[in-house]
């Protein structure tokens, strides 16, 4: 079980300090399988980055099974079973794909943790000896990311915007893969998206606009809301010209 | 050989034991041990130190190895070491040089290997230096790589700088002719206050000659590098040149690679970068548990793989 409380974050901006994250307060539970969404620059990743320990809080609590693990760097937070799959992963030359799996996994890799990488639609005979650099297309990489934290017995697992860069085919079966971790895992897993299927799997969203949780709730509840801002998120009153997009986000 | 010339041997040459194929061991100045095959004759030279490796046109799968140990301090080791690949042949070989100073005066070998491949053959040329030993003395190679690649042939030169090398001057020429091409992988790690500079300078002589240069460097503490890679299109050819680098402490790396173009079919590229560890690299293996100093290590050990 995670328990976010009273959390705020404020990084320093060109200009300034800027306020990221403002009075952020749940509790995710284990086995359930919540997604965070919201617009761009709302806060979402580093509201992940908070809880994998990247960025410091500014205030507020993290409470992990019971023990508060807000002063732990991001080393303590992994080894106690804290995971997150990049947005954009880094590159790395001379590292392999088998390499990394190995390093992510504890131990020497066997045929079966292998599969790893079938889950995210990669074949591994083809990718084990790759090396994780430039050779690799973004959504290889972002699969093989992916795959890095499956390979990993989590207790909080967050992948951030999955989907990004992800062809048609892989993402379908990245989505039975979710399914399948959520129906088998203890593991509480939050996925960052705005792709529709990834919310049709979740127990709860949450959504995360202007640095806070403006709601929380099922699908049912959370979706109207999203598709009642898509249309236009302007701050400039232009709800006459709604109809015409083009010019409305002009 | 004691246990100390047995680790040597181990790190710069990968020999457990005596290697099959042919090979010679040179120990602080001196050849200890030889074994030539029907192929491959090795003969000592008479107007100056060093040794004539000769293999036989066809020759395929086989190695030589040809460590250097010095582990006497205040010697300086002179060895000029010629060897003819003959048409055909598809060849390893293996030439470390390992010092282990223990005293206050330097160690210093400085070694000139001129190749020439022939006709259609292949070369594969492994060279590993490593430096150890607590004494003040400096541990001092300076290697000077001369090859010459015919038509049709293959040369690849790895060259490897693993630690402990103080000083280190570095000079590769080579000429490729026609259809000949040649692959160079440098890897380098500096630290404390050593000083490496590395010059390669390849020329593409012969039509559709090609060439690529890969250069992966480390610097660290106060250490200080210089890459003068080179190539010269003088034909139609294609040539690549790439340095990478990365800095850590107050080590200082200059890259200055150079191509020249005096032929209107010839396509040169060059690339260099320089620079820290991306932050992004620690973050992500630390948050799959590993420590910040696993993951620096994790991180420097695939780049100079």
């Amino acid at each position: 079980m995670l328990e976010i409380s009273d959390l705020s974050l404020t990084l320093d901006g060109d200009k300034g300090p800027v306020e990221v994250l403002r009075d952020i307060n749940f509790v995710l539970r284990d086995h359930l399988l919540y997604v965070f969404t919201g617009p761009n620059g709302g806060g979402k990743s580093s509201l992940a980055k908070v809880i994998m320990g990247i960025y410091k809080p500014t205030s507020g609590k993290i409470i992990l099974n019971g023990e508060d693990i807000t002063s732990l760097g991001v080393t303590e937070r992994a080894r106690l079973g804290v995971g997150y799959a990049f947005q954009q992963p880094p590159r790395f030359k001379g590292l392999t794909v088998g390499e990394l799996l190995q390093l992510a996994l504890g131990k020497e890799l066997s045929v079966q943790e292998c599969n790893y990488l079938y889950d995210v639609g990669l074949c591994p005979q083809d990718y084990l000896e790759r090396e994780v650099d430039a050779s690799l297309s973004g959504g290889e990489l972002k699969r093989i990311e992916i795959a890095t934290l499956l390979a990993r017995d989590l207790n909080v697992a967050i992948y951030d915007e999955p989907e990004a860069g992800i062809d048609l085919w892989s993402f379908s079966r990245l989505t039975e893969t979710f399914q399948k971790l959520h129906d088998r895992c203890e593991t509480t897993l939050i996925l960052i998206s705005h792709q529709e299927r990834i919310l049709s799997l979740a127990d709860e969203i949450i959504l995360v606009a202007d640095g806070t949780v403006k709601e929380k709730g099922s699908k049912d509840v959370i979706w109207p809301l999203i598709m009642g801002d898509a249309i236009c998120t302007c701050p400039t009153n232009c709800i006459e010209r709604a109809e015409d997009s083009v010019e409305c986000y002009r | 050989m004691n246990a100390i010339d047995k680790y040597i041997l181990h790190t710069v040459a990968g020999m457990h034991d005596i290697p099959q194929g042919a090979y010679n061991i040179r120990k602080n100045g001196a050849g200890i041990s030889r074994n030539t095959t029907a192929n491959i004759d090795i003969r000592t030279k008479e107007d100056k130190p060093g040794i004539d490796i000769i293999v036989k046109p066809g020759t395929i799968g086989e190695s030589v190895h040809i460590p250097v140990i010095l582990t006497a301090e205040g010697l300086e080791d002179l060895v000029y070491n010629t060897f003819d690949i003959g048409e055909g042949a598809d060849i390893l070989i293996v030439a470390g040089c390992g010092i282990h100073n223990p005293g206050n005066q330097n160690a210093r070998h400085d070694g000139v290997h001129d190749f020439i491949v022939r006709k259609g053959a292949r070369m594969r040329y492994v060279e590993k230096h490593y430096g150890e030993g607590n004494g003040q003395g400096q541990k001092i190679l300076n290697p000077k790589t001369i090859v010459e690649v015919e038509e049709d042939g293959y040369a690849e030169l790895e060259l490897v700088q693993i630690s402990g090398v103080d000083n280190t001057k570095r000079d590769t020429v080579a000429r490729l002719h026609k259809n000949a091409h040649m692959l160079v992988t440098e890897r380098m790690l500096t630290d404390g206050n050593q000083f490496a500079e590395s010059k390669i300078l390849v020329e593409l002589v012969g039509q559709d000659a090609s060439t690529r240069i890969i250069s992966r460097s480390v610097a660290r503490d106060s250490s200080q590098q210089i890459f003068y890679p080179r190539v010269v299109g003088l034909n139609m050819c294609r040539g690549h040149v790439q340095c990478d680098a990365i800095i850590m402490h107050q080590a200082q790396i200059r890259s200055i690679p150079e191509i020249a173009a005096n032929h209107a079919d010839a396509q040169l590229v060059h690339e260099a970068a320089i620079g820290k560890i991306a932050g992004e690299q620690l973050i992500k293996l630390m948050s799959i548990g590993l420590s910040e100093a696993e993951a620096e290590e994790t991180i420097l050990k695939g780049f100079l793989k």
